[in-house]
This record gives structure tokens, sequence and C-alpha cells, in this order.
């Protein structure tokens, strides 16, 4: 049996743990803590060691998603998480531009961890208040190479497509490696 | 019992808040991964700061301060090096060079200026000796800590910024290919151009840092800058060890399951 494993970052509420759990087969094994600080009383609960989605493919392989705790404190988690990961999101709450700079970090980040392909999910776009995909690419200074996809944690269907544009990243990035 | 600890549990601004706030007299030793540092503290007030590295007589302070010329600071140094700094001080006054309120003002930013070099300090051990003094036969200054405090704060919070924006000195620059951009155009300092000047896709931040010998702060300042001007971004060093993901050597026959590997996840991903 083969495991394979993706990545799901981004800052504190962006939504890992909602996208995870829109694909995943198990309910997300999830490390949920009630939130004690008031500053980030924004919901009852948060990831604080990992979120853990499965998704199976076949008798020998087993697709896992990982999702980094949002709390900068558990910043620790992040290098053991990224280990040999296929790839990785960034996820932004597309409603909550005070966090586009602690998304810009966490993707310089994660890129300095490992040289695997990433996709950025602008997160939230069915709020009215959500930030257009074109704006959030000015903001998070990503390249016009970076892929920047809209996304609606709670519908399985954009959830999907960020996946999928991953994994089209990682074959085009093997297919660039054997072609030079 | 003397203080004791480490400044990731107790921070810089978290001491001086509380020598400040008790008016403590005692001496602050802290020792960073490279560097130590003392610090005198005269009734929650700062009286005099030294470093390990630095010469800390007055000829030198002065001559940092830019009251002595080169010449002059060797001069001293070479001819009244046994002189206490007090008598050097009288000496210089007396003869014209220099006035009490020069010498006052020249200790204070240099004093102060120590202090702030330990603002940015996040690794290192620190210790506080109640009521020990500093050297006998040192001129000593009295400046409240309130300010000190403030600024150092505003220099913490640039500095976090600074290390979100650019978490690690491992990566490499290079200019961006944006059309209209041309790094030719904009005013640069001669600092700015020197970082320019070894912007490659193979040398990290790290590597130019030490090249132009410039502390990890004041890379991440320049580069900063110069990634908000949109001039240049961050990029993977090339020729960078793999560390782990897909890029280890692999074999033809590796390659293939791979590829096939992939191939499945995409087919199962869209049948969910
Ligand atoms: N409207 C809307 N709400 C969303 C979307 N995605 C997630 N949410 C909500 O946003 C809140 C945060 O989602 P989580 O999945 O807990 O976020 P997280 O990134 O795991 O948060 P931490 O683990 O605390 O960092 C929850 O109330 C979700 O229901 C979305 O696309 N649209
Ligand atoms: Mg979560």
């Amino acid at each position: 049996m083969q495991t394979v494993k993706m990545v799901i970052t981004g800052p504190f509420n962006a939504g890992k743990s909602q996208f995870i759990q829109s694909v995943s087969e198990i309910d997300v094994v999830a490390t949920e803590r009630k939130i004690s600080s008031e500053a980030e009383k924004v919901k009852e609960t948060t990831t604080v060691a990992m979120d853990f989605g499965r998704i199976t493919v076949d008798n020998d392989l087993v697709l896992y998603l990982f999702g980094t705790p949002g709390q900068r404190r558990f910043d620790f988690m992040w290098e053991i998480l990224s280990e040999g990961m296929l790839g990785f999101i960034v996820l932004v709450d597309s409603t909550r531009p005070e966090t586009f700079r602690e998304a810009r970090s966490i993707l310089e980040t994660f890129r300095a961890y490992a040289p695997t392909p990433y996709v950025v999910a602008a997160n939230k776009q069915d709020k009215k208040e959500a930030w257009d995909v074109d704006d959030i690419r000015i903001a998070l200074r990503l390249d016009k190479k970076v892929k920047l996809l809209p996304c609606v944690g709670t519908d399985k269907e954009t959830v999907k497509t960020v996946l999928l544009e991953l994994l089209y990243s990682i074959l085009a990035e093997m297919d660039a490696a054997a072609g030079g | 019992m003397a203080l004791k600890g480490n400044l990731r549990d107790f921070s810089i601004t978290q001491l001086l808040n509380l020598i400040n706030v008790a008016q403590k007299t005692g001496a602050l030793a802290v020792e960073g991964p490279t560097e130590k540092m003392w610090v005198f503290f005269r009734e929650g007030k700062l009286a005099y700061a030294q470093t390990g590295e630095e010469d800390g007589s007055l000829a030198f302070i002065l001559h940092k301060t830019n009251k002595l010329s080169a010449v002059q600071y060797r001069a001293i140094h070479e001819r009244a090096g046994n002189m206490s700094d007090k008598e050097l001080g009288l000496l210089l006054i007396n003869a014209n060079y220099v006035t009490q309120q020069d010498i006052l003002t020249s200790l204070q930013t240099y004093f102060i200026g120590v202090v702030n070099r330990l603002f940015t300090w996040v690794e290192g051990i620190f210790r506080f000796e109640n009521d020990a003094l500093p050297p006998e036969n040192k001129i000593t200054v009295r400046v409240s800590l309130e300010n000190i405090i403030i600024e150092g704060s505003r220099r913490v919070r640039e500095l976090e910024q600074l290390n979100d924006e650019i978490p690690s000195l491992d990566m490499a620059l290079k200019f961006t290919d944006r059309p209209g951009t041309n790094i030719r155009n904009v005013n640069l300092s001669v600092e700015e151009w020197r970082v320019v000047s070894y912007i490659n896709p193979k040398n990290t931040i790290r590597q130019i840092a030490t090249t132009c010998k410039m502390s990890e702060v004041e890379i991440r300042r320049v580069v900063y800058g110069l990634i908000q001007a949109g001039l240049v971004e961050v990029v993977r060093p090339l020729g960078a060890p793999p560390t782990g993901g897909l890029r280890a050597p692999l074999s033809q026959s590796e390659k293939d399951d791979r590829v096939s590997l992939v191939n499945r996840l995409i087919r199962r991903i869209r049948s969910i």
C-alpha cells in the first residue's frame, strides 16, 4: 500500500479544515480546540496540530490531505508536515485582506521547505465581500505563472478543481523535468 | 536572586519594562549566539552599555560618533592608552577638542545604539545582577527608558514584518520580467546597488549578505524594498539540493511510475 500526501495551508480561519472535509471520505480527524484567545475568537474552534483527510484511490494507493494549524504558534508542525509532500495548496480567505500578508509569508516558508509545485486558492468566493481573484493576485504578489483559483470550501466541485489543478501542475513539472 | 532567563521567553522589551517600572539598579548581561552585551542601569535609567566586540573606551565612542577623527583616535589610543575615561574626558575638554556636552551626547548615542541592537536579538541568555555598578572610572549617563522602549518596540515590529516577508535567507533572488521595469531608472542607495549587483538565482540572500557584510536585518530591509517596488522576486536557488518532493534523480521506470500515480490521483478526484 502506497500513501502520498498533499498539504493544505493558509492563515487562521482561511477554511482549511472545511476544504479537506468537503472531499475527504472520512470525517476529518481534526485536532480542534476551543479558542481561548479573545482576539481570534471569530469562531468556536481552531486546528491545533493538524487536520487529516483521506481519499482512497484504489487498493494500493491512498492520498492523505494534511491541513496545517492556522495559528502561528503551532508552526513548528509545518516542516514536519511538509516532508515528502507531492505539493501544497495555500488557502486565503478572500474576505480578509488583513490576512494576505500572512498568507504570503506562509507561502514563502513552504516554498523554502521543498521545491514541490503549489497552487493558491482564493477561498470564500461565495461571500459578497470577497476580493476579486485578480486583485488578490496583485496583493499576494503572485507571479502570473502561479495558479490562483477561485474556491468555495463548502462546494465540493471547486475544491476538486483546486486539487486537480495542483495535480496538473505536478504532471507538468514532471514532464518538464523529463524533457530537460 | 539574580534574574535569569532566555530572551525567547522574556523579551528585551519586557526586561526593560521591568527595570523601568521597578526602578532597578544593576547590570544586565545578555549572551547571544555570536556576541555578548552588558547594560547598566541606575534607578531604572540607562547608565552605561558595552558590547563584547567593541573597545568601549571614550576615545572609541567619540570616534564612532564622529567627534574624533580616525587619526585622532589612533593617536590617543597609542599615547594615552592607560588613561581612564574620566581623565581623558577632562583632557579633551581642557584642550578644547570637545565640550562636556559633546561627550555626554556621544555616550548617550552610543549606549542607546547598543540597547537598540539588543532589541533585534531573539535568541540569547540574560542575567540581571542587582546592584552591580558600571566599571569604576567610566563616565555614566542618565537616560529614561520610556523612549528607548517605544523606539525599540517599533524596531521589533519592523523586524517581525521583515521576517514575515522574507522568512528564509536561503532563497535566491531574480529580477522580475514585468515589462516596463528597468532597474537602471530607479534611484538606489550605494548599499542597495551593492545588493543588486549580486542578484542572481545562483546566490542565496544569505550569501549576498555575507559578501556585502550586512546583518540579517539589513539585508532583509534592502530586499524587502526591492520586492515591494516590484523589481525582484524570491526564487529557489539554482542548483540547490532537493529537499524531498519529486526532484530526486529518478530512473525512467520510476518516472513512469510517478506519472501513472499522479494520473490515478487525477482520475480518482474527478470521480468524487
Ligand atoms: N462562506 C464560506 N464560508 C467558509 C468557506 N470555507 C470555510 N468557511 C467557513 O469559515 C470558517 C473557518 O473554516 P475552517 O475550515 O475552520 O478554517 P481553518 O482554516 O481550518 O481554521 P484554523 O484551523 O482555525 O486555522 C468556518 O466557519 C467555515 O464554515 C467558504 O468557502 N465560504
Ligand atoms: Mg482548521
